[in-house]
């Protein structure tokens, strides 16, 4: 049976179809998480995807993190499952409190539409995991608020932990310590702001956001990493 | 009579007239301004459509002319595409970032209202020179309003052209196109049918923003002292309520609980009530109190002709409404019963309370259809001088050709080119090329839809019929570029005042020339916007016919060469030599007055198909390693644009005479051919019986052409990629 991949649909999200494209063609079924539905039903892994979720009014984030789709994706999390959250999706994780720091205006302050060049600089994270540190990627980043910022607590507590997933080559948005994407303490728990997805056929011109992916897949098809003792898969009883 | 109120409405005394004959009475307040925006030369084309007609509409693709929302192509496998072109010029003018985001909004509703889910904007900008400090304001504001509303709602803008010159300081254009797809079988016309059933308002509520902005605002030229007055007739436009619009009415559509369905664009409820009435011949009662109101007080004319934006009117069966109102429920849009379809002679009634006062009682038709039609004076300019002005002399070529690139990328950064995962050329290109997936299946067809957005005011100001003509046969061969053949075009033709003769003369030319055009090239023209009354200060712009073409690549497998160049390869001309610098930009460029000398090159139809045909059969067969079209700016500018984007050199041997740097003469390419393919693609050309000629080779670090010009690679690189972020001031 294929694994079963979750992608989260507040009002204004845009890049879900995509997600479910993308994850699709590395075998994974794919379905929506209502963001009106307090569960993740017995999906295995989740994708909070990009877009404007409640049109970014407020601020990115500042309004979905209250949705009741949130609540059941926080306990998800905690229990070990995987969660990538790309682009808006990055955004609402961090006003959820899943992820540390914020993402903010662009140094340029103007939205950015174009290819960045990213290192892979932690392998323990699931998106991460089945790549060697230093591969130098190419994929698109497509944001008006991805500049992220961290108190000086938070930033060591990231790099001391390992927990910075991949960082611009070239910083194009203004981004500290070149961030652009990080992980949760136990690596479940991913957000970045370039958008794999947009690197996943060779029309597209970039191929690069397939071996991402395919790392996250595995991890949701991997045995869950329980907090609770047995280490059954708890996250499924949900 | 009282001429006071029909004059401020925009009416004529003999519209009112005819008004008053219609309805065989007197028309009362609200109904006057029914008429006004329905009879407004932005929705009834009454300057433009006894010209239109002579354009060709039919092609055995063609689903959908003229005349709906869209036109609609059948794409093969069961898809077809929904494609329009709409400008909003006069708002951008007075309020950039709003104009042009709902400039793309109701782009986008014109597309879903025809059950399509819009796929891509293209949008081709024309504005003041850029150091004049407005010409800046509406740039930065437009982009950033396209930016804003086009990325929220959730549509990539795949391409488009920005413009400067002194033609639009006062006037800007803002011409948005938009491509959808649908499944065949659920394509939607805007028509109500079936006594009983109910028209059901989505979306927004009704606010006073808007009001008159088909008539006060788009009917009518700028250069009086209460142009700022004119602010309020700009609507403001919520890109999240458009976003969950389209999916609730794309899955009220699905779900084949709507009758009909119709965009509320301009002209608000009274067009939209009216024409769906009428296409469905029958009539509509409607009651303006259960119109959700942003503000209390507001008077029926206000609500009935409102341009409020992100509102659609939906036509359900009774026993439906029930589904309808679960379904906008879960997208978070409101949905109110505002009307019902009647059978009372196709009359067009609005009440206060269903069996309330009636407010007005017209024929519905005759708002959609009795509009006057115009057959206005033209005339010609005089003749021009008998012997033809002497070729301008281009002092410093390689100073010229540095001073014309701009790199466009400060633009399209800022707008989400790539979702839905089709972009495989994006803006920046000859032409936008994009997957073709099903709409509802997501199944890759394997063949690719690729889509160009063209105009020159230059060649049109010189000789409209034949500047139409080569603006057309620039499209077709940009679309070759990325190995495409041409489907379907939309046009939108920005011209000047009506009632100055000159301007309908320009764009009956204009007209006639898009017909040569569109026939010998087999391309239907299935749709069109006309902007009339684009003037400033009582002068008329430079007569603008923008075309969007869509085009196809039957099998999509590699991505197509592009504007690249690489080292030790050959340059190959294909297509007719030319030094004929008529209606050139680096002619313009060297009058004193501005303007571009005439005549214009030569255009051989017969000659720019088979050029067309080859260069998709070198893409398809993978011969070349580059390809560019000469257009804007002629060949200097192909070669420096090829050469600022590779960060390659190039040398072009025997070139002294700068006509043949900056022709802008149709039907050639740039074909960048690797060595050991150049016998191959020459003997190609022989054979399909175009010109080739091996012109130069690629590397190095200089752009060397002849004796005229000798320039660094990255002195190349630099004026192309600075030009207009330095303009703006932001570098």
């Amino acid at each position: 049976m294929s694994l079963r991949v979750g992608v989260v649909v507040f009002p204004g999200s845009n890049c879900e179809g995509d997600a479910m494209e993308a994850v699709e063609g590395l075998g994974a079924e794919a379905e929506v998480l209502w963001h009106g539905e307090a569960t993740t039903r017995q999906v295995d892994a989740v994708i909070v995807p990009g877009g404007f979720a409640h049109g970014d009014y407020l601020r990115p984030g500042a309004i979905a993190r209250f949705s009741p789709v949130m609540g059941a994706v926080a306990d998800f999390a905690e229990q070990g499952g995987p969660v990538l959250g790309i682009c808006n999706g990055f955004q609402v994780l961090t006003e959820a409190g899943l992820l540390p720091g914020a993402l903010q205006k662009n140094r340029g302050l103007k939205f950015l539409c174009t290819t960045a060049t990213l290192r892979v600089d932690s392998c323990r994270s699931v998106l991460t995991s089945g790549l060697a540190p230093g591969t130098v990627l190419r994929i698109p980043i497509n944001h008006f608020e991805g500049n992220y910022t961290a108190d000086p607590e938070t930033l060591a507590e990231l790099r001391a932990e390992d927990r910075i997933v991949v960082r611009y080559v070239d910083n194009p948005n203004g981004s500290l310590d070149d961030i652009a994407g990080i992980c949760s303490s136990a690596g479940n728990v991913v957000g970045l702001m370039p958008h794999p997805e947009r690197a996943s056929h060779p029309l597209l011109g970039s191929t690069d956001g397939v071996a991402l992916l395919q790392s996250f897949l595995d991890a949701g098809g991997a045995p869950a990493r329980s907090t609770t003792p047995g280490g059954t898969p708890e996250r499924h009883a949900s | 009579m009282d001429t006071t109120l029909h004059r401020a409405l925009g009416l004529t005394d003999e519209e009112a007239d005819q008004i008053r004959t219609i309805l065989g009475r007197p028309p009362n307040h609200l109904e006057l301004a029914m008429y006004a925006v329905m009879w407004s030369e932005h929705c009834s084309y009454k300057s433009s459509r006894i010209h239109l007609r002579r354009l060709p509409a039919e092609g055995e693709r063609v689903l959908v002319g003229p005349g709906e929302n869209a036109g609609v192509i059948d794409v093969g496998d069961g898809i077809a595409a929904a494609i329009r072109i709409e400008s909003h010029n006069h708002p951008s003018a007075i309020e950039p970032y709003q104009g042009a985001a709902t400039g793309a909004g109701g782009i986008l509703r014109d597309i879903f209202t025809m059950g399509a889910r819009p796929i891509a904007l293209m949008d081709a900008l024309r504005v003041g020179p850029l150091d004049d400090d407005r010409s800046r304001w509406i740039l930065e504001g437009v982009v950033s309003g396209i930016s804003g509303y086009g990325n929220s709602v959730g549509v990539p803008t795949v391409g488009g052209e920005v413009v400067c010159d002194p033609t639009y300081t006062g006037n800007p254009l803002v011409n948005v196109a938009c491509l959808g797809l649908l499944p065949v079988e659920r394509l939607v016309l805007g028509r109500a049918s079936g006594v009983g059933n109910l028209a059901v308002l989505l979306g927004s509520a009704t606010g006073r923003d808007g009001i008159g902005g088909v008539s006060v605002l788009a009917s009518a030229g700028f250069g009086g002292d209460d142009d700022g007055a004119k602010r309020p007739s700009v609507q403001v436009g919520d890109p999240f309520e458009e976003k969950r619009l389209i999916e609730a009415c794309l899955a009220l559509l699905d779900a084949g609980l709507v009758v009909g369905i119709q965009d509320l664009g301009g002209a608000g409820l009274t067009c939209a009530t009216s024409e769906t009435a009428s296409r469905g011949g029958v009539g509509m009662d409607v009651d303006v109190s259960a119109v959700p109101l942003r503000e209390a007080g507001m008077e029926p004319f206000e609500v009935l002709t409102s341009e409020s934006q992100e509102r659609m009117l939906a036509i359900v069966a009774p026993d439906d409404l029930e589904e309808v109102l679960a379904l906008c429920g879960r997208w978070e849009v409101r949905a109110s019963v505002i009307g019902r379809v009647t059978g009372e002679g196709g009359r067009l009634r609005i009440l206060d309370g269903f069996e309330g006062p009636v407010l007005a009682d017209v024929p519905a038709a005759s708002l959609h259809e009795d509009a006057p039609r115009y057959d206005r004076p033209l005339a010609a300019p005089s003749a021009p001088a008998a012997s033809p002005p002497a070729a301008p002399s281009i002092a410093d070529p390689g100073a010229e050709l540095l001073a014309m690139l701009a790199d466009p990328s400060w633009v399209y950064r800022q707008y989400d080119s790539q979702l839905f995962l089709n972009t495989v050329e994006g803006p920046g290109g000859d032409a936008a090329l994009l997957r073709l997936k099903h709409p509802t299946t997501g199944r890759d067809t394997g063949r690719g839809l690729a889509l160009t957005t063209d105009g020159n005011h230059r060649w049109c100001a010189v000789e409209p019929r034949r500047g139409t003509a080569m603006v057309v046969a620039e499209a077709v061969l940009n679309l070759a570029c990325v190995g495409a053949h041409p489907l379907a075009l939309v046009d939108c033709l920005n011209f000047g005042n009506p009632e100055h003769p000159q301007v309908m003369w320009q764009l009956s030319e204009c007209i006639d020339g898009m017909a040569e055009a569109c026939r010998a090239l087999g391309v239907p023209v299935v749709g069109g916007n006309v902007s009339l009354y684009n003037e400033s200060q009582g002068t008329d712009i430079d007569p603008t016919p923008v075309v969007t073409v869509l085009g196809m690549v039957d099998r999509l497998v590699r991505r197509p060469p592009g504007v690249a160049l690489e080292a030790g390869t050959t340059l190959v001309l294909l297509g007719p030599h030319s030094s004929d610098l008529g209606g050139a930009r680096a002619a313009a460029r060297a009058t004193a007055d501005g303007e571009a000398p005439g005549p214009l090159p030569t255009l051989d139809l017969a000659l720019h198909a088979k050029v067309a045909a080859l260069v998709r059969r070198l893409v398809a067969d993978e011969l070349l390693v580059g390809v560019h079209d000469i257009a804007d700016g002629g060949l200097a500018v192909a070669l420096g644009e090829v050469v600022a984007r590779s960060g390659v050199g190039a040398e072009v041997p025997g070139v002294d005479d700068p006509g043949v740097l900056f022709s802008e003469a149709g039907s050639r390419v740039v074909a960048v051919v690797a060595d050991h393919r150049v016998d191959n693609v020459l003997a190609l050309a022989d054979a399909a019986d175009v010109p080739a000629t091996a012109v130069g080779t690629a590397g190095g670090d200089r752009l060397v052409i002849g004796g005229l010009v000798d320039l660094d690679v990255t002195a190349v690189a630099a004026a192309w990629r600075d030009l207009l972020p330095a303009a703006l001031g932001w570098r």
